[in-house]
């Protein structure tokens, strides 16, 4: 395998660097090739945002939104791992503690893993993947976006004011007869959530269906947009579930009526079943947009065709059909019948086929590839390695034997954070750090990216592999005070996570740094194929001066093709050297003439 | 009505055939599409996902009554009873009955008829809001005699009940089982209301914009997308009817089995 450390145009070259009238003029060169007229400046001030209805700027809205939410989640995270480095619940009262896990579940699940990717990217990528000037429904999308911030907004309050403490699953009726009105008041702002997400996926379904480039037939599609359209699929069916689930949940508080309660009749294990109806297939809108991004990421940086595209394409619709279908595994100790259980289980593990397909695919496609590890590749790495890990603990999960002696400890809390943050925000970040030369025309810098993504890497597995240990060793879920002998793990685990923190933190210099700082990247800066790179960075509001006629399948990587442009790029910048080598000889003959430079020039 | 589709394709697709795709020509083609067509296919389709997503939405709550009708089967025939089926019955034909003027309207619109458009729209708000009137005297006579559980639940302490209590009790079936009959019975014919309310609104906002003919112009899709939404309401209480009124059997002519 052959490691290319050389960068495409625009890249630093250390030998450059030296030459400063070199270097300036063709940073100024550079600055000259930038869109006069782009997305970003197409309008200013406060309105321009706000009643937007381009794709791109609501993409941007919603990445600063969602920023925010997953800070104010992360926050909650560090008073959670705070609290757990003392058995005995130092740090904070436990029922503290219990806003606090509840508060960074709402504000994870609900207000940044579900939005994430596809709000962010697919929102952004999707019409210029297509080759289309926007999403079938723009007015929808910005309506999306205010529903999210909205519904944010308000259970966030409610949260603080409430002191809601049921966990992010809500199980009644422990979150409805037993609860404050504020439980409710946090439910609609996830209700309202929910119908963002459902507009969101609506739209992309639409958009895939009816708005493809000519000749972008459905076997010429990227594979995001295979993902993200089984990502849609999940968003507008499951979705709906959790609005019932919460309206009902809303009438058995308000109207003290027996739906969920037992002591008035109802039965606590339906909103269960209710619930993982919707959240089980929530997992996979968190996951398939992450898989969206990885086959984007591995076939540009080990420059080949995607291995088996029809596979890939079509493990992510088996997936999205396969989470509707598995709910009953969140549901093992509930008293569900046992013989659904065992069916939950069986189903459960089908879901390891399409997903380990979607693995296996990926590794083939590095198989003598000529890998590049840029930052993004790195997340992409990180994601393979941390997906297995947190896939194949699912399937430990899904037995019925091992998930009894497992259910409500660390086991379980390890194994989807490897999945939702080691997987899936690993995904996300890869991708912001991919597109973001799109986005924003900038370069960042890639040296410091790789710097935050290891540290991600390892900051995340010391956080999470030790939760692993604590579960299986019976430390369970959900509680301020522990068993003194767990506290070592748990210190790893806070200890860990700091370094996440920092991981997280990195990319906010660099990335803001290079709005300021950054070279242009160009139309093209990683050499990828896909429409969206062949309009210039950033877009016009309306994507692309002429629409563009697709007439070959995505990931048409050519490493000879690559070759001939280093050598061309190299030849280019070895005349530049050679004229400034000659200029600086002029320059130095001139000042012993007693002429200046500039007069040579004119 | 394919046959007449496809002219219509062809007609469109003609017209714009020669301006590079982009039906500069129509007023009513937003900016991001590339033709009417194109504008026409993708409303549709969006209208029939957000039907499914309401379809999965009720599902929770036929899923809900599945549970307790399959738990409770007793205690549901026997709450079942306490239903009115004629005025059940009776609303079931209005709203049947809205759905074909709804989709004469439809036609109408297309056919850019812009007397019978208005005519049909009337018609189908007039009988929206009869099937409203009716469930009205129906949920305030429930509440009256204390059927409205968390509300208005008198249903222990009437005398009137004191025959089928002493049944259930015959039966060691729980009475808390009949309110879950009628908890089920307020959440889905409630539901379905709000419905049935934001269609009156829909029917409305048509009939005033319609006036001056500005669906008549051949910018009939609102009205063809409306429509999807006013049957799929009633495809629902077609539903909920035998579900929540039938399956007591019917009392009025000897009851029960």
């Amino acid at each position: 395998m052959e490691f290319k450390e050389n960068r495409p145009s625009g890249a630093h070259d250390p030998v450059a660097d030296n030459g400063q009238s070199a270097m300036a003029r063709s940073t100024a060169e550079l600055e000259q090739e930038f869109p006069k007229r782009h997305y970003l400046n197409s309008g200013y001030g406060v309105k321009s945002w706000l009643f937007t209805l381009d794709h791109k700027r609501i993409a941007i809205l919603y990445l600063l939104s969602i920023t925010a939410y997953f800070f104010l989640g992360g926050l909650a995270a560090l008073v959670v791992r705070l609290n757990l480095l003392t058995p005995y619940s130092t740090f904070v009262r436990p029922e503290i503690y219990n806003r606090a896990f509840t508060m960074h579940g709402v504000m994870m699940v609900f207000f940044f893993l579900i939005p994430a990717i596809p709000a962010v990217l697919g929102n952004f990528l999707v019409p210029l993947m297509l080759g289309t000037k926007d999403l079938a429904f723009p007015k929808l999308n910005l309506l999306s976006w205010y529903l999210l911030v909205v519904g944010a907004t308000l259970a966030l309050l409610a949260m603080l004011v409430g002191g809601v403490d049921t966990g992010w699953t809500f199980y009644a009726p422990y979150s409805s007869i037993y609860a404050n009105g504020y439980v409710v008041l946090t439910a609609l702002g996830i209700f309202l959530a929910g119908f963002s997400s459902i507009l969101t996926g609506l739209n992309f379904i639409i958009t895939v269906h009816k708005m493809r480039a000519p000749g972008l037939t459905w076997f010429r599609l990227p594979l995001f947009i295979w993902s993200i359209y089984a990502t849609s699929l999940i968003q507008v069916l499951a979705t709906p579930v959790l609005a019932i689930t919460i309206l009902l949940l809303a009438v058995e508080t308000i109207f003290k009526v027996g739906i969920f309660e037992p002591k008035l009749g109802g039965d606590p294990v339906l909103f269960q079943h209710l619930f993982w109806f919707y959240s089980h297939p929530a997992v996979y809108i968190m996951l398939l947009p992450g898989m969206a991004v990885m086959s984007e990421l591995i076939t540009c940086y080990s420059r080949k065709p995607i291995f088996g595209y029809k596979f890939v394409a079509f493990a992510s619709l088996g997936i999205a059909v396969i989470s509707f279908l598995v709910w009953g595994h969140h549901m093992f100790v509930s008293g569900q019948s046992p013989y659904a259980g065992i069916v939950f289980s069986f189903l459960s593990f089908l879901v390891a086929i399409p997903s380990a397909i979607k693995v296996f695919n990926w590794t083939a496609t590095l198989y003598k590839g000529s890998i590049r590890l840029d930052a993004p590749m790195i997340y992409a790495l990180c994601f393979i390695g941390l997906f297995l890990i947190g896939g194949l603990t699912g399937l430990y999960l899904a037995s019925i034997a091992v998930d009894l002696h497992v259910t409500d400890t660390y086991f379980v809390v390890a194994h989807f954070h490897y999945v939702m943050v080691g997987a899936t925000v690993s995904a996300f970040m890869g991708g912001i750090h991919f597109w973001w030369p799109k986005m924003t025309g900038r370069l960042y810098s890639d040296v410091w990216a790789r710097v935050a993504a290891i540290t991600l890497f390892v900051g995340f597995n010391l956080t999470f592999f030790p939760q692993f240990i604590l579960g299986y060793q019976g430390m369970p879920r959900r509680y301020a005070i522990y068993a003194p002998e767990f506290q070592v793990l748990n210190v790893m685990s806070t200890a860990g996570a700091t370094i996440m923190a920092l991981g997280y933190l990195l990319p906010f210099f660099y990335l803001l740094s290079s709005l300021r700082n950054g070279k242009v990247a160009g139309p093209n800066p990683w050499r990828a194929t896909g429409l969206e790179w062949q309009t210039s960075s950033p877009p016009t509001t309306f994507n692309f001066d002429t629409i563009p006629i697709v007439k070959v399948g995505p990931y048409a990587y050519n490493p000879a093709a690559d070759e001939a442009e280093d050598a061309r790029l190299e030849l280019i910048e070895t005349e530049k050297k050679l004229i400034e080598a000659r200029n600086n000889l002029a320059v130095e003959r001139a000042s012993g003439d007693g002429l200046k430079k500039e007069d040579l020039d004119s | 009505m394919a046959a007449k589709a496809n002219s219509l394709t062809l007609e469109t697709s003609a017209a714009h055939g020669h301006d590079d795709g982009h039906g500069h020509g129509d007023p009513n083609l937003h900016h991001h599409f590339d033709d009417m067509d194109q504008q026409r296919e993708s409303h549709v389709l969006g209208m029939w996902a957000f039907l499914a997503t309401e379809i999965m939405m009720f599902g929770g709550l036929f899923f809900a009554y599945t549970l307790y009708r399959w738990s409770f089967s007793e205690a549901f025939h026997i709450g079942s009873m306490h239903m009115n089926w004629q005025m059940g019955a009776g609303n079931t034909a209005v709203l049947l009955v809205s759905s074909l003027t709804m989709a004469m309207a439809v036609h109408s619109a297309a056919l850019r008829d812009q007397k019978k458009l208005m005519m049909y729209l009337a018609v189908t708000f007039v009988l929206g809001a009869a099937f409203l009137v009716v469930k009205y005297f129906e949920w305030s006579h429930d509440f009256h005699i204390g059927l409205v559980p968390g509300l208005a639940w008198h249903y222990y302490d009437n005398p009137a009940n004191f025959g089928e209590l002493r049944d259930l009790a015959a039966h060691g079936v729980s009475p808390e089982q009949i309110k879950m009959f009628f908890i089920i019975y307020f959440c889905m014919t409630g539901l379905h209301a709000i419905h049935m309310i934001v269609g009156l609104i829909m029917l409305a906002v048509f009939l005033l914009m319609g006036r001056k003919g500005s669906f008549t112009n051949g910018n009939d899709q609102p009205i063809e997308l409306g429509g999807l939404y006013w049957h799929l309401i009633d495809i629902i209480w077609v539903f909920l009817f035998p579900l929540l009124y039938l399956v007591g059997g019917i009392s009025a002519v000897g009851g029960g089995h």
